[in-house]
C-alpha cells in the first residue's frame, strides 16, 4: 500500500439471498488503479459491487473508502464516488444535457463547472448531435454513454462500472476505454467489472478473479500468470482454469 | 408451439402482409387460441398482480367482490325491476343515456386498448417478421380487443342485471345481449378512430390524443349534462336535463332506431337481435377496412418510438440545493409526462360543473354550493395519489438516486413536496374563487384537499415500489390494497369535509372513520415490517 490510503477496502463482506452471494470477501483497491473484476456469471461481482455503492446492505462485513467508513457515512462516501450499471438507467423525457444538469445539482457541482464539463463530456462521447434531443428515441448504446457522462460529471474519485461496454459498437467501446484510462491516468480509480477479458487484460492495472462470492487469485496480468505457473498463457486460458480448479474444488 | 398446419411455412411476404402462393398461413384458429391464452394470462396477472401462486385465491376474491357488488346495485337498480314496454318519452330518454354513457366508457377503454396494442409492442416485431398473413392476425387482434371490453363489461354489469332479473324477470337477461352488442360496437369505433387518428395527425399526437380522448371521453359524457343542468335548471343533477320537456321535445317518435338499446334492455327480442346483428356487421366491416391498415400503422408507431423529440435548445444549468435539483427533475418529468397530462385534464373536467355553478350561485349564496366541497377534495384525493405514484415508485434512475450523497429521507421529503405544490398549483385557484363567495367553505375545502392529498401520497409512500414510470397503468396491480385505501381516503376525506359544513358533529365521526382507514392501511403496508 506504500502507506497511501486504499481507494475501496472491503473487509469479510457477505451477503445472503436464497444462497451465499457473497462470501466473507476482502478486496483491497488502491488509489490511481485500473481495477477488473472478473468471474463467471453469478459468481457474485454485481452484488459486491452494488454493495459497495450502497445499492445493497451487506449482512456482514465492512466497505471504506478512501478510509471512510461507507456504511456509517454513506453520504460522505457517495460524494466521492461514481456508479454505472449495466442496464442505464435514465430518464426517457429528459435530454442528455437536462439528465447532466440534473446528476450535477444531485452531487451539489457548481453550475458553471458541471455546464463545461457536461458539454465536453457529451462531445468526447460522440453525442454532441444529440444534447437536445430526449433520450427516450435513444439506442442502448448511446443511452450507456449518456448514463456514463452522468458519472462523469461531478468528477468522482472512485467510479465503479457493472458491464459498461455491454450494447457498445467498436468505435462507442473505444471512446469509453480511452474516457475511462484517462481518467484512471489524471488521478481516479477505476473497477470495473467485465465478460470482455480482453478489456480487462489491456486495461487494468490488477485483476481480481472471483468466484461463488470469493477472491480466488488477484494480481497483475504477469502475477496472475506466475501464481498459475503459465508463463505465456492469455487471460482466457487462466480464467477458464481458475474458475474450472474452483468449481472442482 | 409450432401451430398445427403451420409447421411448414415457407418465408415470403409482401409489405402488406401477403404471402407467396406457396406459402401456407398459420390457421387463424391457431392465432385466436394465441390471443385467448395471452389475454387470460394477462387477466389473471392483473388479478392477481403478477403473483403466480395465486389464481386460485383471486377467483375466489373475486367471486366474493361480485357478491358484494350485487348490495350497490341492489341500491342503484333495485327500483327499476319493474319497468316494462312501452315506457314513456322521458323514461326512454334517462334509460338511453345511461346505456350511451355504458358505451362511452367502453369506447374510452378501447381506445386505451387500441393505442398500447400499436406502441407496446410486445409481440409485433415477431408477428410482422413470420411469414403469417397479417391481415388475419391484426383481425384476431381487433376481435380481441373487442372480446376483452366486451368481457369486462359483462362482468361489470352482472350484479345489476342479476338484480333486475330477480325483482322483474327473466326478461331482463336482455340486458347481457346490449352489453355485448354496445361492447362490439365500441371497439370497432376505437379502431377506426385510432386508425383515422394516425392519418390525419400522424403518430406523434395520435398517443396524446388518443390518451386524452380515452380519459375523457367517458367522463365528457356525464360533464355534458351537468353543464347543461346547471345552465338550465341552476342544479348539478344531470337527471333534470333528461327529464325535461325540451328534451322530450326533441326525441323522436318511439318507433325511431335510437330506442333499441332501450327496447333491447326491457326484452324486446326483435330490437336485441337487429342491434347485435348491428354490432357483429359494424365489427365486421371495421376488421375488413382496417385490418390490412394495422400493419402500417404499427410500423409507423414504431418507427415514431424510435426517433427523438427535440428538446429545447441549450441554456444554463441552474443552480440550488440537492432538494431544489431533484424538485426541477420531477417537475421537468411531470410536464412531459403524457398520462399526467390527460388525468389531469380529466380531473379539471371533473370539476368544471362545479366551477360553472360556483359562478352561478355566486349572486343568490345558494345552500346547494356545499355540494362543491366534496368533488374538490375527492378530485384533490384521486390526483395526489397519481402523482404520488409517478415521483414516488416511478423512478426511471433508482440507482442514480439512490447512490447521490444525499439521505434518503431528503430524497422522499423533495418528491412529497413536488405532490403538495402540484395540488396547489390546481386547485388554489378554485378554492381561491370559493373564498370569494364563502370563506368559511374555502377555509374547510383547503383543510379537505391537504388531508385528502397528504392520505393519498402517505400511502403511495408505504406502498412504494420501484417500477419505470411508463408501467403507471399497472399501478393498481402492485397493490389492490393500496388502490382500495386510496379511494377510501379520498371518499373518507369528501364526505368529512362536507358533513364539517352541513353537520358539524357527524364530520367528527366520519373524520374518524377515515384515519381507522388510513391506520390500518400503515399497519397492513409493507414498509412497516
Amino acid at each position: 500500500m506504500n502507506g497511501e490510503t486504499s481507494a475501496l477496502r472491503l473487509r469479510g463482506l457477505t451477503k445472503r439471498f436464497d444462497r451465499l452471494a457473497v462470501d466473507a470477501l476482502d478486496l483491497t483497491v488502491r488509489g490511481r488503479e485500473f481495477y477488473a473484476l472478473v468471474g463467471p456469471n453469478g459468481a457474485g461481482k454485481t452484488t459486491t459491487l452494488r454493495m459497495v455503492a450502497g445499492l445493497l446492505r451487506p449482512d456482514a462485513g465492512g466497505v471504506d473508502i478512501f478510509g471512510i467508513d461507507a456504511l456509517k457515512d454513506p453520504v460522505a462516501a457517495k460524494q466521492m464516488m461514481a456508479w454505472v450499471s449495466d442496464e442505464p438507467m435514465i430518464y426517457d423525457k429528459l435530454t442528455p444535457l437536462e439528465y447532466l444538469e440534473f446528476v450535477a445539482g444531485l452531487w451539489g457541482i457548481e453550475p458553471k463547472a458541471s455546464q463545461a464539463s457536461a458539454y465536453e463530456l457529451l462531445a468526447s462521447l460522440g453525442l454532441e448531435p444529440h444534447l437536445n434531443e430526449r433520450c427516450e428515441g435513444f439506442s442502448k448504446g448511446m443511452r450507456q454513454k449518456v448514463a456514463l457522462a452522468g458519472a462523469l460529471v461531478h468528477d468522482p474519485r472512485l467510479i465503479i462500472l457493472d458491464e459498461p461496454l455491454t450494447g457498445l459498437d467498436a468505435l462507442s467501446a473505444r471512446h469509453v476505454k480511452g474516457l475511462l484510462g484517462d481518467r484512471v491516468r489524471a488521478g481516479c480509480t477505476v473497477i470495473m467489472t467485465t465478460h470482455i477479458l480482453e478489456v480487462a487484460e489491456r486495461m487494468a492495472d490488477r485483476i481480481g478473479v472471483i468466484a461463488a462470492g470469493r477472491l480466488v487469485a488477484e494480481g497483475t496480468l504477469a502475477e496472475l500468470r506466475q501464481q498459475n505457473g503459465h508463463t505465456d498463457t492469455s487471460l482466457e486460458d487462466l480464467f477458464i482454469a481458475l474458475v474450472d480448479t474452483k468449481a472442482a474444488a | 408451439m409450432i401451430p398445427s398446419g403451420a409447421s411448414d411455412l415457407t418465408f415470403a411476404l409482401d409489405n402488406r402482409g401477403n404471402t407467396g402462393a406457396n406459402v401456407k398461413s398459420a390457421p387463424l384458429a391457431w392465432f385466436a387460441r394465441h390471443g385467448r391464452r395471452l389475454a387470460c394470462r394477462e387477466w389473471l396477472a392483473m388479478m392477481t398482480g403478477g403473483r403466480r401462486r395465486r389464481p386460485r385465491a383471486a377467483i375466489i376474491g373475486l367471486l366474493i367482490f361480485a357478491a358484494v357488488m350485487h348490495l350497490p346495485a341492489w341500491a342503484v337498480v333495485g327500483r327499476f325491476a319493474t319497468l316494462e314496454a312501452p315506457l314513456d318519452k322521458s323514461s326512454l330518454i334517462v334509460l338511453s343515456a345511461t346505456i350511451f354513457l355504458a358505451w362511452a366508457l367502453m369506447l374510452s377503454q378501447a381506445i386505451e386498448s387500441v393505442t398500447r396494442v400499436f406502441y407496446a409492442r410486445a409481440d409485433l416485431d415477431l408477428i410482422m417478421s413470420s411469414p403469417a398473413r397479417l391481415p388475419n392476425v391484426f383481425s384476431i387482434r381487433i376481435a380481441s380487443i373487442a372480446v376483452s371490453v366486451t368481457g369486462m363489461a359483462l362482468l361489470l354489469s352482472t350484479p345489476f342485471v342479476d338484480v333486475l332479473a330477480f325483482n322483474g324477470g327473466l326478461r331482463w337477461f336482455a340486458a347481457f345481449g346490449v352489453v355485448a352488442a354496445i361492447g362490439l360496437s365500441a371497439a370497432a369505433f376505437a379502431i377506426a378512430i385510432t386508425i383515422v387518428l394516425f392519418r390525419l395527425i400522424g403518430p406523434a399526437r395520435t398517443r396524446l390524443t388518443a390518451q386524452i380522448l380515452a380519459a375523457v371521453i367517458g367522463a365528457g359524457f356525464v360533464i355534458a349534462l351537468q353543464i347543461a343542468a346547471i345552465l338550465s335548471y341552476g342544479t348539478l343533477s344531470r337527471f333534470a336535463v333528461l327529464t325535461s320537456d325540451a328534451a322530450a321535445g326533441i326525441a323522436p317518435d318511439a318507433g325511431s332506431v335510437v330506442w333499441w338499446p332501450a327496447r333491447a334492455v326491457l326484452g324486446d327480442t326483435e330490437a336485441l337481435m337487429l342491434l347485435l346483428a348491428s354490432s357483429l356487421v359494424l365489427l365486421g366491416l371495421v376488421m375488413a377496412a382496417f385490418s390490412p391498415r394495422f400493419a402500417d400503422t404499427a410500423v409507423t408507431a414504431a418507427a415514431h418510438a424510435a426517433s427523438s423529440r427535440q428538446g429545447k435548445s441549450a441554456r444554463s444549468f441552474r443552480g440550488g440545493s440537492r432538494q431544489q435539483a431533484l424538485r426541477r427533475k420531477e417537475f421537468r418529468l411531470l410536464r412531459r409526462d403524457p398520462w399526467l397530462m390527460s388525468q389531469t385534464l380529466m380531473q379539471l373536467l371533473y370539476l368544471v360543473p362545479p366551477a360553472i355553478f360556483l359562478w352561478r350561485s355566486f349572486s343568490d349564496n345558494s345552500a346547494a354550493i356545499v355540494l362543491i366541497t366534496p368533488v374538490i377534495v375527492m378530485a384533490a384525493g384521486q390526483l395526489a395519489g397519481g402523482l404520488a405514484w409517478l415521483t414516488i415508485s416511478g423512478e426511471d434512475a433508482a440507482d442514480l438516486v439512490a447512490t447521490a450523497p444525499l439521505p434518503p429521507s431528503r430524497v422522499i421529503r423533495a418528491k412529497i413536496e413536488v405532490v403538495m405544490m402540484s395540488i396547489g398549483a390546481v386547485f388554489a385557484p378554485l378554492v381561491a374563487a370559493l373564498a370569494l363567495v364563502a370563506p368559511l367553505q374555502a377555509v374547510v375545502t383547503a383543510g379537505g384537499i391537504l388531508l385528502g392529498a397528504a392520505s393519498s401520497t402517505a400511502i403511495q409512500l408505504w406502498f412504494r415500489v420501484q417500477a419505470r414510470r411508463s408501467q403507471f397503468r399497472r399501478r393498481q396491480t402492485s397493490s389492490r390494497l393500496a388502490t382500495f385505501a386510496e379511494a377510501f381516503s379520498s371518499i373518507g376525506w369528501a364526505g368529512t369535509a362536507a358533513l364539517a359544513l352541513a353537520v358539524p358533529p357527524a364530520a367528527a365521526i366520519s373524520g374518524a372513520m377515515t384515519l381507522a382507514i388510513i391506520a390500518a392501511t400503515w399497519k397492513l403496508s409493507p414498509t412497516r415490517d
